[in-house]
């Protein structure tokens, strides 16, 4: 376990992220709210679940949660740092530093090997990739289960596999916070239990927080917390047992 | 250095877009060195052509004013009309001196004082109008470089040896070793030919019979004197600027080649024009072929380029990510393109009449300018990249 994976553990519980009446709005002449006043805290070591129907507002507010846009309105804060007051570049930098993501369609480079697409955060961070990201890129390979093929390219893994690959890159940075969108949305019944044990396994030995937005009330209600979103509401938010 | 990596690794992904615009940059590079290259072959040719057989600059003697042929003393004048004197002997005073000052101004690299005037060249029957050139032999190879076109003979000129052209040999019936006798008012000189030359110039093939200097001064009764100072200059566009120099520094009148061959530099000055049009149009072409391969590269990338913003890579990164596919394109093309295009020259050699040659100036030329056409048609599609809403992207509509 890296240091920064022990770090994460031992600051369990602390804030990560806070969100104070938050709301996000498109359109210049048709203005549409979508989400109304959010107030939130995730705090380290969480595996928590987003759930809600389509046009709910979930990926934008997990857009907004990843520093992919920014909110209209409110506040919110990444480790304390309040993100409104942050450029572009410190935006990109903070959320290389200190977040992970996981898509449902996995979004591998197809240019780079499997090895390198796990190393890209670390290469995206440093401005290059270096011989002493591989042995970390390895072993992450190594732990979601398909360490003989770091020299593969994308295009010759199967679909899980190629899940599995997100889930080591997303790990990479050692992240306090891991943003998934749907990732087990694209996977079998078998290959989406392998994928979501993996994200509980690094949840619980390495104190990653987890984020997992999903429209699976079985994957929702095996994670701690649940929130729910109504029309860009949080309408629920506790244990599953208390939510589902 | 992540961005040259992930263009390479882009560039080599695609393979079957990067083929296509490399071929296209390749064309293009090709038709560019081609085109340039036959051009500046013309050019050299036509420069080489006409100042093979001229000189660069000219010093002439200073022009007597002209004089009244009667002076009146003043009471007495009605009027006066003072013209121009007919064209007659004008001796060059302090010849030496000039040739002195002339050679000791910067751009001047050689220089070659000459006695020229008009004989008749006779052999047995035939005679021949010729344009007597006399002048130290060292000195006037600098000038025109008659070694060069010898076709018999030796190239020398001692007392009582001539060089003459083939076409005036062909008039006369003359041969290397036979004996001509050149006539003034006044004069005779028995001379044998030494050399006969091929300049490619019907005034000077047909009419130059070059003597040594103190051969010909002695002939056209000009002992001690010349009629001229003939020059060759460093770079011979700047011809002109050392023509106003020397001009400055003796006071006597200077001519430059240009001055003389007004319709060759018009000539040289549309055909550059002409390059340069044809120049900008193929690289415009190779510019837009670029640009739109690497936008719909752009697009086809967008959610990778998504998935790169949104783990940490900076905007200037992915900037720089297609600048360097657009630089590699550029390059790779500069250099098949050369290749190919001087391939083309060569074998176009072989049937024009002058040298074509692919220097390191027209490759390094073709090197910047291919290098600048694939990262100016690089910069819209890179900024377009850059500029992408990474959210947007990963969805699928950025």
């Amino acid at each position: 376990m890296s240091e920064a994976n022990e770090a994460n553990e031992a600051r369990a519980g602390e804030r990560l992220l806070e969100l104070e009446g938050v709301t996000k709005s498109f359109g210049d002449e048709v203005v549409v709210e979508v989400l109304h006043g959010i107030d939130l805290t995730l705090e380290r070591g969480e595996l928590a679940a987003l759930i809600g129907p389509s046009g709910s507002g979930k990926s934008t507010l997990l857009n907004l949660l990843g520093l992919l846009d920014r909110a209209t309105a409110g506040t919110l804060r990444l480790l304390g740092r309040d993100v409104a007051t942050l450029d572009d570049a410190a935006l990109t930098a903070l959320r290389g530093e200190s977040l992970g993501f996981i898509f449902q369609f996995h979004h591998l480079i197809p240019a780079l090997s499997v090895v390198e697409n796990v190393m890209m955060p670390a290469a995206a961070v440093n401005g290059g990739f270096t011989a002493s990201m591989r042995p970390k890129a390895e072993a992450l390979l190594e732990a979601v289960g398909i360490g003989e093929r770091a020299d593969s390219w994308p295009r010759e893994l199967s679909g899980g596999m190629q899940q599995r690959v997100a889930v080591a890159r997303a790990l990479m940075n050692d992240p306090p916070l891991v943003l998934a969108d749907e990732p087990t949305g694209n996977l079998d019944t078998e290959t989406s239990d392998q994928v979501f044990e993996l994200l509980q396994r690094f949840n619980a030995e390495s104190g990653t927080g987890f984020l997992i937005v999903t429209h699976d009330p079985d994957l929702a209600g095996r994670c701690d917390r649940v929130l729910q979103l109504v029309d860009g509401r949080l309408v629920a938010d506790g244990p599953p047992d208390e939510v589902l | 250095m992540l961005a040259p990596t992930l263009a390479w690794r882009f560039l080599r992904d695609g393979r079957a877009q990067t083929l296509l615009i490399l071929a296209g940059a390749t064309v293009g590079v090709a038709a560019f060195v081609f085109v340039s290259a036959i051009i500046v072959g013309l050019q050299e040719n036509l420069v080489d052509k006409t100042l093979g057989s001229q000189a660069h600059l000219t010093v002439l003697p200073e022009e007597p004013p002209p004089r009244p042929l009667y002076e009146a003393a003043a009471p007495t004048l009605y009027a006066r009309r003072i013209e121009e004197p007919a064209p007659r002997r004008r001796p060059f005073d302090q010849w030496q001196r000039a040739l002195r000052t002339l050679e000791a101004t910067p751009g001047v690299v050689a220089a070659c004082p000459k006695v020229t005037g008009s004989a008749l060249a006779i052999r047995g029957g035939a005679q021949e109008g010729v344009t007597v050139v006399g002048a130290d032999a060292a000195r006037l190879r600098r000038i025109v470089d008659l070694p060069r076109y010898l076709v018999e003979g030796r190239y020398r000129l001692g007392s009582g040896e001539a060089l003459i052209g083939d076409d005036l040999a062909d008039e006369l019936g003359v041969r290397l070793g036979d004996p001509l006798r050149l006539t003034t008012e006044g004069r005779d000189a028995d001379v044998r030919i030494a050399g006969i030359f091929d300049v490619g110039q019907q005034a000077l093939d047909g009419r130059w019979v070059v003597l040594s200097l103190r051969g010909a001064q002695t002939l056209l009764d000009r002992v001690g004197d010349v009629t001229a100072i003939d020059a060759t200059v460093e770079g011979i566009f700047e011809a002109d600027a050392v023509a106003e120099q020397v001009a400055a520094r003796t006071g006597l009148e200077v001519e430059s080649w240009i001055d003389r061959n007004q319709q060759l530099l018009t000539a040289l000055k549309s055909q550059d024009q002409s390059t340069l049009m044809i120049r900008v149009f193929v690289m415009l072409a190779v510019a837009m072929g670029i640009a739109s391969v690497l936008v719909v590269s752009v697009v086809q990338r967008r959610g990778q380029i998504g998935i790169l913003r949104a783990i940490g890579t900076k905007q200037r990164t992915v900037l720089a990510i297609f600048l360097w596919q657009g630089a590699f394109i550029g390059v790779v093309g500069a250099v098949l393109g050369t290749a190919i295009g001087a391939a083309f020259t060569q074998l176009l050699e072989r049937v024009t009449f002058f040298p074509i040659t692919v220097g390191p100036r027209l490759a390094l030329m073709a090197m910047l300018i291919s290098l600048g056409t694939g990262l100016a048609s690089a910069i819209l599609p890179a900024r377009r990249a850059a500029r992408m809403d990474p959210a947007a992207a990963i969805r699928g509509d950025g």
